[in-house]
């Protein structure tokens, strides 16, 4: 049977009558736990500390019997019996329950005896339980004795006097444990961030520092490592974006720009010098730019011989321009055939469709120059 | 050239290994006559040797580059300071061109390239990196690039003129001094005066980006 369902059971009998609080508690005192031999109160009446600690408590309560009665304040002492009762039960059961139960006492229970972990912890307590009650007293306070004329005010003002009493004693209680919880949380995020990071370092920087050490003898080789890491490095620590996700989109002109340099820096070992002044978001027009300009940025990586591209990358009112730049052997735009014709090509015709241009300058010995420009199409309604 | 007429070089910077790596790209094309790796150093040194150009790292213990130009300025006005910085946040090297600094590369320059820049801060001249002209460029945008045209400017300071804008964008794109000269049919004189006169406007400018960037960091 399921233990939830026994519970529920013992809840809508103790909302019935009572009786049911009574039976469960019994319950849990003779009935041993699974997989013990012997229940709570079996081990109870053999501890004989436990019985003396609690037959110290009853003078006190024959004192309190006494001045209660001296005092004409009978109720108080005919109250004092169960409470006194429970006092001691409790101190039974603390001290016989198995250790499962124990570490669920000394848990969730004894933070309401003692909250903080400052010095002052039980004044506090002892304050904050004066006022609880007093709160409680007044709410009946105000209970019996209010005027007929605020008949209907009465009960409210009563019940939220004694909610307040509540919140005052428990108060404190709720708010520990949601700090251990909050703090539990902290350093759990805090070991899943460190894991993260290392994760990071090493799948980007040992693994680059590795390959650098491998290929010690091709210097070309190991500043092209060293630039790629460098800039993935950077990316992450001041822009916040985490390794190994170049291969996902960008949102705006410049990371698009930043993409494309990180990419053909990757592929040509070649270094791509980017400037961009301005950004803004990306439209489909701003996207065949940057293909465009992917195209050209390869291109000269793949075919100028120089060891430097320039991307320059400028967003105006009304207008995007991209300038690709190099200072390898260039070309003559009018007369070459082939794979430079094709891709100059590609990359007007790409151009012009969206309402873009293209124009490209080169010649024979002096590099080349690739201009792009693209309106903004939400300038131009 | 004879040792005498050479150009003479302090480094300042914290890692010995990129100290002993500009050494040896510069060679012997310039002298070499000190270098330090902290602030405190690096004040008393200059302003003892008075070198020509000091090749300043921005990032630096004890206050970074900025301190250096403000110890060293008011002693020698005529010792000129290029600012070196793996650093790209625009802020960092704002700040150090307007404590003063006459230009600004990125270590990973190669040694020829270096050597030139050298050359043109010890001319008195002011060198613009590819960056630098785009970090320039973007605080003062006119609009467009993100940032509001702002009323109440001076317009001699907080304004380029729209041949320092087509310089710097040449620039920006690539081109040395020597090719924007051409490009724009105007001496190379003429480049550098320009460049010179943006460099100035950088330093003396109120314009509100310029001056965020430096009150953010405490550096005004």
């Amino acid at each position: 049977m399921d233990v939830t369902l026994v519970r529920i059971g013992f809840v809508l009998l103790t909302l019935g009558t009572g009786v049911g609080l009574l039976v469960y508690a019994l319950a849990w005192l003779l009935v041993p736990l699974e997989g013990e031999s012997t229940s709570i109160l079996s081990r109870a009446v053999t501890d004989r500390r436990g019985i003396r600690m609690v037959i110290a408590i009853i003078p006190l309560l024959v004192v309190i019997q006494i001045v209660t009665a001296a005092l004409h304040i009978g109720y108080l002492g005919s109250i004092s019996w169960p409470v006194f009762l429970a006092a001691g039960g409790a101190i039974l059961i603390r001290r016989n329950a198995s250790e499962q139960e124990r570490v669920w006492i000394n848990q969730d229970l004894m933070p309401m005896l003692h909250t903080g972990r400052d010095r002052h912890s039980r004044r506090t307590v002892l304050l904050r339980v004066a006022v609880g009650v007093l709160l409680g007293i007044g709410g009946l306070l105000v209970l019996i004795l209010g005027h007929t004329t605020r008949a209907a005010l009465r009960p409210v003002g009563g019940a939220l006097l004694v909610i307040a009493s509540i919140v005052v004693v428990f108060g404190p209680w709720w708010i520990s444990l949601v700090r251990d919880l909050i703090s539990e949380r902290q350093a759990r995020a805090m070991a899943e961030e460190r894991a993260q990071m290392a994760a990071h370092v090493h799948d980007s920087v040992l693994q680059t520092l590795a390959l650098i050490q491998r290929s010690a003898d091709d210097p070309h080789h190991v500043v092209r490592l060293a630039r790629a890491q460098e800039r993935e490095l950077r990316s992450w620590l001041f822009e916040g974006r985490p390794p190994g996700t170049i291969g996902q989109e960008a949102s705006t002109l410049a990371e698009g720009i930043g993409l494309i340099q990180r990419q053909v820096e990757a592929d040509h070992g070649i270094t791509v010098q980017v400037v961009v002044v301005g950004d803004c978001a990306l439209t489909e027009r701003l996207r065949a730019l940057l293909e465009a300009s992917r195209e050209a940025t390869v291109n000269a990586a793949k075919w100028s011989g120089a060891t430097q591209v320039s991307l320059y990358a400028e967003v105006d009112a009304d207008m995007v321009m991209v300038f690709v730049r190099d200072r390898g052997r260039g070309f003559d735009p009018g007369a070459v055939s082939g794979d430079h014709q094709g891709i100059a090509q590609s990359i007007r015709a790409r151009m012009q469709r969206l309402d873009g241009s293209a124009v490209i300058r080169s010649s024979p010995g002096a590099g080349a120059e690739v201009e792009l420009a693209m309106p903004r199409l939400e300038h131009r309604s | 050239m004879s040792g005498d007429d050479r150009l003479r070089i302090f480094l300042v910077d914290d890692h010995a290994v990129f100290r002993s790596g500009v050494r040896a790209e510069l060679g012997d094309a310039v002298a070499v006559v000190g270098e330090a790796d902290e602030v405190e150093a690096a004040i008393e040194l200059i302003n003892e040797r008075v070198p020509d150009v000091v090749l300043l790292d921005v990032h630096l213990p004890g206050g970074g580059g900025q301190a250096v130009l403000r110890g060293v300025a008011p002693h020698h006005p005529e010792v000129r300071f290029l600012a070196l910085s793996v650093s790209d946040a625009p802020e960092d090297v704002i700040a150090v061109i307007r404590a003063g600094a006459r230009g600004y590369i990125t270590k990973t320059i190669s040694g020829e390239e270096l050597l030139q820049a050298v050359a043109t801060v010890g001319a008195g001249d002011a060198v613009f990196s590819p960056r630098l002209a785009g970090f320039v460029l973007d605080a003062f945008a006119d609009g467009g690039g993100g940032s509001v045209p702002t009323a109440g400017l001076d317009p001699e300071l907080d304004q380029l003129s729209p041949r320092e804008r087509e310089v710097l964008r040449l620039i920006a794109r690539g081109y040395t001094y020597k090719e924007v000269a051409r490009d724009l049919v105007i001496s190379s004189k003429t480049v550098e005066t320009h460049v010179s006169s943006v460099l100035r406007k950088l330093q003396l400018s109120t314009r509100h980006e310029l001056t965020k960037w430096a009150t953010d960091r405490r550096l005004v």
